[in-house]
């Protein structure tokens, strides 16, 4: 395993490990505002779809907005049964199953 | 310390709900950080030692398209901000807890075992709450590297799953995370930012737009909140 990849894992865990312990460890007595903790409630959304649309318009590098682009398609399948029952595995599973026929019949 | 044991047992059966809805992400972890090109140590690693979910998952897309080390760094820590929501909310419990088992909480915190702990403070208070948190933790814990380890095999078991379109399994997977979280005008505002600058700042280097782009969707979330309570304090 490369220096590089130690080198993400373990800032990654710095990371991680200072936001958890921040109030446990550090911060006796101290007070989270509302406005923030609302703030961060729009986090996973924005990090989410900000990873997930230009793949999904672009996955060859150019827009590519028709039905046989299969990373668009698929993520609209993946979203759209996500959103109506809530089930992520079910909606994972199918549209890797779209994804795989559009890919084939391509 | 033998009394505190069912206590403990009874933190990691409370958990096994939540253990068995984090199993699927576990394996696909494994298999994409596989397919992605780490070396199944270095999966298992991420698992033992960052132990969060969404942060390693986004961390793939991240080193997979060459991100510059703070920018991964950096995600997680935007990724993880909610946890000093729960690392606030349980320092009151925590306070006379010694620092040693105080760190091992903040290493172990997660949304699911926070939720968990809280659904015990509402109907049997405070008593006895580390013991029975860490039986939760720990479970959780050892449920997450061992799915993560699953995976990895799975994906040795099938080398070439990332020409098959893994790449796709975890946009697909993103997708059907963020989607059920779209129910209102606001959340479907912040999607459309972030989407919109995300494609607009895409060739930027080191993954610089996924940065520029959440932190534009959380301003507008962030903007319309404000809206709301200003309107909401203005109504007669």
């Amino acid at each position: 395993m490369s220096d590089t990849l130690w080198a993400t894992i373990l800032g990654m865990f710095v990371v991680t490990f200072l936001v958890r312990a921040s109030f446990l460890v550090f911060g006796q007595g101290l007070r989270f505002p509302p406005a923030l903790v609302q703030a961060l409630g729009h986090v996973p959304v924005a990090v989410l779809t900000a990873i997930i649309v230009p793949e999904a318009v672009a996955p060859a590098g150019q827009l590519d907005l028709s039905l046989t682009n299969p990373y668009l398609v698929g993520t609209v399948v993946a979203g759209a049964i996500a959103w109506k029952n809530g089930r992520t595995l079910t909606a994972v599973i199918a549209s890797f199953a779209v994804f795989g026929l559009l890919r084939w019949l391509a | 310390m033998q009394s505190k044991l069912p206590v403990a047992l009874a933190g990691a059966r409370d958990t096994l709900p939540l253990a068995v809805g984090a199993m699927p992400f576990g394996v696909i972890f494994g298999t994409l950080a596989v397919a992605a090109g780490l070396p199944p140590i270095a999966a298992i690693a991420m698992s033992a030692i960052v132990f969060a979910g969404s942060a390693q998952f986004i961390s793939l897309a991240l080193i997979g398209g060459g991100a510059a080390l703070p920018v991964i760094w950096l995600t997680t820590g935007i990724v993880n901000l909610r946890h000093a929501l729960y690392s606030a909310t349980l320092q009151p419990v925590a306070r006379r807890w010694t620092l040693p088992w105080r760190l091992l909480t903040a290493f172990w915190l997660t949304d699911e075992c926070f939720a968990v702990l809280e659904r015990r403070r509402q109907t049997a208070g405070d008593a006895d709450a580390l013991p029975y948190y860490l039986g939760s933790a720990l479970f959780f814990y050892l449920n997450w590297l061992s799915w993560t380890a699953v995976g990895t095999l799975l994906s040795q078991q099938m080398p070439g799953l990332a020409a098959l379109g893994l790449d796709f399994a975890m946009i697909g997977t993103f997708a059907a995370m963020a989607a059920p979280q779209l129910t209102a005008l606001t959340p479907v505002a912040v999607a459309l930012t972030a989407g919109s600058v995300a494609w607009q700042a895409h060739s930027l280097p080191y993954k610089l737009g996924l940065v520029l782009a959440a932190l534009a969707g959380v301003l507008v979330g962030v903007m319309r909140d404000y809206r709301k309570r200003r309107m909401a304090t203005a109504a007669p």
